[in-house]
């Protein structure tokens, strides 16, 4: 999405937050000493509302909390979970650090864009994935991991690859976790 | 050595305020509100702990460094860092999902050793289940009176506030976690002045990571005596979490004495190379901004700081990634430029360019494109960056470049010659 369309796509959207938004924002905003330091948790709280960080809730937040939008945004842009755009249904993201590369991650990384037909940074035609390579999540001695949204899915291999996004694709949620252990990918 | 940090570790229900309770958790605190603040730094200071994040500073020692007069106006402030982001490391995640209530313990006692009223438990974003586990344990905590107004009745209040952030390596540095923290974007700020003077809204603040902190409770229980016992020596006491990933059969996070040979870590915890007849071939032993070590320098070396810092490598965060010899080494030295040139803050130009500039002078070599001339060129990269920066990102990205190159220059070299790996390290780096 260009910022054009994104500027656009947020007039055409009213998008200021309802009461119970603002009373959550008030409970967070209480445990810090100043204001401002309520900025990442209100982004994050956005963020699970809508499923990305508009414009106009940068605006509400700066407004809240005494900033300027153009602050925010800053803020917003500088960490990579905050999404400036919508992602697909499930967000994708694989670890593609030494580890989980030693482990196999660039064997699932094909395999997760094969079988998807689209290439990491992509969203699926249906919307329903959208998968990113992001570097270390963590999860080195069960590497490769796949985080879907906020779950970790360990040891990953092809078929539990497969295992996976077919029962995502029927609106399962698997158990996240680790898997047996395996033998590595070759 | 019986489990410490990892005792209740697969114990069922071991998140929850009951079964940390039965197994004698939270006397540690009280034990910790008989004693004065200056009595538990010095008792941390005997101990001879040392952090755990990866500088290994005393802890008792930065303890010592924060005022003993705060008032409302001026308040102490300490910061646990559940941070974590450097590849390899894997420990306190574990500590967090599994044990929240220790944690919270070894930060409560923290903080009254620090004349703190407030502390801040800083997780990384990723980590939703850790951050969930830790605020359900908080209200817990809450509600049995050992966080809040007038902990235990001793008179001290003491509010833990749990922040997450957003996926930025740079945060787990302490002047980038604090300025997140307070609500900006992660930029390291400049040392002097330190952290003990001007922290967090600019209040005297102490940093220590969750490892470090969850020792504390047992310090104070079992004493500095019993902690200095376990170590090879004075300056490396107390038990230690490794984190062990890579070609070998069992990885994990694995609690022994510090000062474990490595020998032990990989073939006794980690079961050995992971496929049948491949040797080992280099080990990454703190974290991947830690010197790469070939296996020949690997023999008889123990896991601790002044062994490691000996061996020209570091202990760092203790996440030790073991390679065997199918691996392509300058792929993996491609992998790991790549991660510090993606979490550059961008602040420094050293650190700006230097990063992406090693990055692709190896990602070319990689394809084919190599020049003799290179080797130097990468060289005198990473020494223009070490030193000349803000923060010791820079150092991290500088260290591992110029020990993957000298150790491993024959593999470089035959890429830059050939345009392909050396045929032993053609296969399996999983690649
Ligand atoms: C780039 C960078 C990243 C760091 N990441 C972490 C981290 O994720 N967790 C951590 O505890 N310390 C990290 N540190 C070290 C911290 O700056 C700090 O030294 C540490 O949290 C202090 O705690 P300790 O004294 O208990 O070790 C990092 C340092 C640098 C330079
Ligand atoms: S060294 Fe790098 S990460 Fe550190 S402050 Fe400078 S630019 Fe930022």
């Amino acid at each position: 999405m260009s910022a054009e369309d994104r500027r656009a796509g947020n007039e055409a959207r009213p998008e200021t937050f309802g009461p119970e938004f603002a009373r959550r924002a008030d409970e967070i905003v209480a445990r810090y000493p100043q204001p401002r330091g309520a900025l990442m948790p209100l982004l994050h709280l956005a963020q699970d509302e809508r499923g990305y960080v508009s414009l106009d809730a940068e605006r509400w937040i700066a407004e809240r909390l005494g900033l300027t939008p153009a602050y925010v945004h800053g803020v917003t842009s500088f960490y990579t979970m905050y999404r400036t755009a919508p992602a697909g249904r499930h967000l994708l993201q694989l670890c593609t650090t030494v580890s989980c590369m030693l482990r196999g991650c660039d064997r699932v990384r094909e395999h997760i864009e094969e079988k998807l037909g689209i290439e990491a940074g992509e969203t699926t035609a249906d919307g329903l994935f959208t998968l990113v390579c992001v570097e270390c999540l963590g999860s080195c001695g069960t590497g490769p991991v796949l985080q879907v949204d906020d779950d970790f899915y360990e040891d990953m291999d092809l078929e539990r690859v497969d295992a996976l996004l077919d029962a995502l694709r029927r609106g399962e949620r698997p158990v996240p976790g680790a898997g047996p252990r395996r033998a590595i990918v070759e | 050595m019986e489990p410490v940090l990892t005792r209740n570790v697969g114990i069922d229900g071991s998140q929850t305020l009951g079964v940390y309770q039965a197994r004698g958790g939270y006397l540690a605190l009280r034990k910790a509100l008989g004693l004065t603040p200056d009595a538990l730094v010095n008792l941390v200071k005997a101990s001879g702990l040392r952090g755990r994040g990866g500088a290994g500073f005393p802890t008792g020692l930065k303890w010592s460094f924060m005022p003993k007069d705060p008032t409302p106006e001026r308040p102490n402030y300490l910061v646990c860092n559940a941070d974590e982001s450097e590849p390899g490391t894997f420990k306190d995640r574990l500590l967090i999902e599994n044990d929240p209530h220790m944690l919270l313990e070894g930060t409560l006692i923290a903080a009254y050793a620090l004349r703190a009223e407030r502390a801040f438990i800083y997780i990384r974003g990723e980590y939703a289940y850790g951050a969930k586990t830790l605020i359900d344990a908080l209200r817990e905590a809450r509600a049995a009176g050992y966080v809040g107004r007038d902990v235990l009745g001793s008179g001290w209040s003491c509010e833990i506030v749990i922040h997450r952030g957003a996926g930025a390596y740079i945060c787990g540095e302490e002047t980038a976690l604090m300025d997140s923290l307070e609500g900006g974007r992660g930029n390291p700020r400049l040392k002097p002045p330190f952290p003990a003077a001007h922290g967090v809204y600019g209040r005297p603040t102490t940093i220590n990571n969750v490892e470090t902190l969850c020792c504390v409770p047992f310090i104070v229980e079992r004493g500095a005596d019993w902690f200095k016992a376990i170590g090879p020596d004075e300056k490396n006491t107390g038990p230690k979490l490794y984190c062990l990933s890579g070609h070998v059969r069992r990885p994990g996070v694995y609690e022994a004495p510090m000062g474990l040979p490595l020998a032990e870590l990989i073939d006794g915890f980690g079961g050995g190379m992971l496929r049948p007849g491949r040797a080992l071939k280099a080990v990454i032993p703190g974290g991947s901004s830690t010197p790469v070590l070939r296996a020949e320098e690997c023999a008889g070396l123990r896991m601790d700081f002044d062994a490691l810092a000996k061996a020209g490598s570091m202990l760092g965060s203790a996440g030790c990634i073991v390679m065997d010899e199918g691996t392509d080494m300058v792929a993996v030295a491609e992998r790991v430029a790549h991660f510090y040139a993606h979490e550059s803050c961008g602040q420094c130009t050293p650190c700006r360019e230097g990063t992406g500039w090693i990055e692709k002078v190896i990602a070319r070599i990689r394809r084919g494109g190599g020049r003799p001339e290179d080797l130097e060129l990468l060289d005198e990269i990473a020494q223009g960056m070490q030193g000349t920066t803000i923060c010791p990102l820079a150092d991290a990205a500088a260290m591992p470049c110029r020990a993957f190159v000298a150790k491993f220059r024959d593999e470089f070299e035959h890429y830059i010659e050939r345009g392909r790996p050396l045929a032993a390290a053609a296969s399996g780096t999983g690649a």
